[in-house]
């Protein structure tokens, strides 16, 4: 269902299963701070889990005060709604959002005296904000059947209170006020007609909504719009007439999280916590497939094809959020030229190079380069976004670079774009002539930056994902997959030797041929098969390899590594005592020119770009870093 | 579904809903025996005892409950579809 991902805040990732005993052990620690608190907080909360974070925070802060790096604020909270469940969702969802959120609250359905009463509860703690939580049954908005004119003079009347109530809490606390929209009921008297008839809850819920962002526009009171979030997710599952009857809950309290995490927003945004630039990668996440193999014709993109406009769906979200002010920039692995040939020559591209401020496309690591973004803006790394289709991915910038926020994506790309927008990175309470033009400041027209250094533990990372690589001989199952790897791969491809299926089926049956057919697993499940190897007899104990191709999805994670040990290992159950690698450069394969001797070969000749390498096999293979599962070989020790 | 693991599913709840690791279900306890259990931690509790089981509870059923063993039988006669 739809709704789900704004009600489950689908955007963040899964608590820990042991999340309670987390929050108390950040309790317990002498050393905690606001990080450890934002750490926790950035994940997929309920209600239970938000109260357990909000008494973490409270523990915190009766032991340090501060709570840094987070922003101290004080809301009090008023309404004719009950409050008492709304103060820890908030105070457990404010460090998502950079700030360290104390509450102030009223007495239930005093909201009059606490405003006008100079030394009420609110006013006393002089808090940075009020929350009005007033909703449709909290106004003075009489439903009737009566004219238009009376209508107006109802409207004119709640608003003129809800000012009233403004004007008293900024007097005597000293204190903005977070106003509500309405959320009016499902129900109407009518039906369509009740839009007609000016007295009717939907008219004058309506009416209200339009008068008091009048009333609240340049000034510095702001809107929470409670209308819409209610409206996204559906009236009929927002009101629960049974939770407004049996405890005064406006909402069902299962959208308490969604209700927090959007005051929030606003929260952060009055002490200027929201997201500035947009990071994405392109593969899968700008457009469908790989450009480094399908090429421009091969990617997915536009053209009526309902995967293609999904991706646009995502450049257009990246070019509205530019417009707004939002910087834009690319992290990708790929080789720098042919990333930004779809940018320049793809006819349905959006996204030119001109709307990305730095476009990073390299084979290092994506925490570095976003690191590297990051400083080039003069941006904190708390400002960041970024988009990523590929879990790993995600979970290693997550781990690096915990300031940047790093959404969930569901599998299916056609809510990509929705879920960004869901997110909520960007919330705003202005917007002026200089957020308009901030893009065309950074026009600096797709810079490419240097790297320098690493950030993170790169090989931590990579234990965490508990992979396994797993190695069978070409097989009649893998046959057809083999073949269609042989003829796609481009880049990671050392001889680019293109075998149609019979060829293949001849290096099954060759009992001197060593045939590799490759998959990897990982926490995130099974990459498929992502690498292909064929070494053939050339010369006394000795292997050339014909063939070594690897899917680029699985970079950086020492497969390469774990290929080689595989087969030097076979090779000495063989017999064989010398390795022989060879790179035949194309226009594509740049990537892996130094690949062999990466991995310890040593060079023999280089003939016009052409390079020849060997190995012994009696050196010793690189260190295993993954779990190994092999079978269908018949290995003879020598 | 067995009342043994109706209880089992009931004591993760409180401990959850309640962040105490000491409270145990069992048919006799009452909401004063518990810390922190008052109307709005019972809301809770029935919130998330209805999203934990998959069930549904009207006012009238949750307002007669004196004790967690009637919590329990009622689980196990929405749960049996009855």
């Amino acid at each position: 269902m739809s709704s789900e991902l704004y009600a489950n805040l689908a955007w963040l990732p899964q608590p820990p299963p042991d999340f309670r005993a987390r929050c108390r052990a950040v309790a317990d620690d002498a050393r905690a701070d606001g990080r450890a608190l934002a750490a926790l907080a950035n994940h997929a909360l309920n209600e239970n889990r938000l109260r357990q974070l909000a008494d973490a925070v409270r523990a915190l802060r009766a032991r340090d005060g501060a709570l840094a790096p987070l922003t101290p604020f004080t809301l009090g909270v008023v309404g004719n709604v009950t409050l008492e469940p709304l103060v820890p969702t908030l105070i457990g969802s404010a460090p998502r959002h950079g700030i360290a959120l104390e509450c102030v609250e009223g007495d239930f359905a005093q909201t009059v005296q606490e405003a006008m009463s100079p030394d009420s509860r609110i006013n006393r703690a002089r808090p940075d904000a009020v929350l009005l939580a007033l909703d449709f049954r909290g106004l003075p908005l009489a439903s009737g059947f009566y004219d238009g004119a009376t209508a107006r003079d109802v409207v004119a009347g709640a608003v003129a209170h809800v000012d009233a109530l403004r004007a008293a809490f900024r007097a005597n606390g000293g204190a903005r006020v977070i106003v509500q929209t309405l959320a009016p009921p499902p129900e109407s008297a009518f039906g369509s007609f009740d839009r007609i008839v000016p007295g009717t809850v939907r008219s004058l819920c309506a009416a209200f909504n339009a008068a008091l962002v009048e009333s609240v526009r340049d000034g510095e009171d702001v809107i929470l719009d409670v209308a819409t979030l209610a409206e996204t997710v559906g009236l009929a599952d927002w009101h629960s007439p049974r939770q407004w009857n049996v405890a005064k809950l406006p909402f069902d309290a299962r959208f308490l999280p969604l209700y927090a995490d959007h005051v929030c927003r606003v929260v952060g945004a009055l002490r200027g916590k929201s997201r500035r630039c947009l990071i994405l990668d392109l593969d899968n996440t700008l457009w469908g497939g790989v450009i480094g193999d399908d090429g421009l014709e091969g990617i997915v993109l536009g053209q009526g094809d309902w995967t293609g406009e999904a991706y646009l769906d995502v450049q257009r979200t990246a070019l509205a959020l530019r417009e707004r002010g939002i910087v834009l920039a690319v992290s990708s692995k790929n080789d720098d030229a042919v990333a930004r040939r779809p940018f320049a020559e793809h006819p349905d591209m959006l996204l030119r190079e001109d709307h990305i401020a730095v476009f990073q496309a390299n084979w290092n690591d994506k925490a570095t380069n976003i690191a590297a973004i990051a400083e080039a803006l003069s941006l904190g790394l708390d400002a960041m976004v970024f988009l990523d289709d590929n879990p790993v991915e995600r979970g290693l910038v997550r781990q690096a670079l915990p300031q940047v926020a790093v959404p969930e994506l569901p599998a299916d790309p056609a809510l990509y774009a929705r879920t960004l927008a869901a997110a909520g990175y960007f919330e705003a309470v202005t917007f002026s002539e200089e957020d308009r033009k901030r893009a065309s400041f950074y026009q600096d027209n797709a810079r490419r930056l240097a790297l320098q250094g690493q950030i993170g533990d790169l090989d931590a990372y990579l234990a965490s994902l508990q992979m396994r690589i797993v190695f069978r001989p070409f097989d009649a199952t893998g046959r057809s997959r083999i073949t269609q790897l042989v003829n796609k791969s481009n880049q990671f491809n050392l001889t680019t030797r293109r075998y149609d299926e019979s060829e293949i089926a001849r290096f099954e049956a060759d009992p001197a041929a060593l045939t590799l057919q490759v998959r990897l697993v990982d926490v995130y499940g099974d990459n498929g098969m992502i690498s292909v190897i064929v070494c053939v007899p050339a010369g006394e104990r000795t292997w050339e390899i014909d063939t070594w191709l690897m899917s680029c999805r699985v970079l950086g994670r020492r497969v390469e590594h774990m290929v080689l040990r595989e087969i030097v290992e076979q090779a000495r159950a063989r017999g064989i005592e010398r390795i022989v690698g060879r790179y035949l450069p194309t226009e594509r394969n740049g990537m892996v020119r130094d690949h062999y001797a990466k991995l310890g070969f040593r060079l023999v000749s280089d003939v016009g770009g052409t390079t020849t390498w060997e190995l012994d096999t009696a050196d010793e293979p690189p260190a295993a870093s993954m779990e190994v599962d092999r079978s269908g070989f018949e290995l003879t020790t020598a | 579904m067995s009342l043994d693991e109706i209880y089992q599913r009931l004591t993760e709840i409180l401990r959850e809903v309640f962040d105490d690791d000491t409270v145990t279900a069992r048919p006799d306890l009452t909401a004063d025996q518990v810390a922190g259990w008052d109307s709005f931690a019972h809301l809770r509790v029935i919130f998330t005892v209805e999203q934990a089981f998959g069930v549904s509870f009207a006012a009238s059923e949750i307002s007669g409950l004196k004790n967690v063993g009637e919590l329990a039988q009622l689980i196990q006669a929405k749960k049996s579809g009855s």
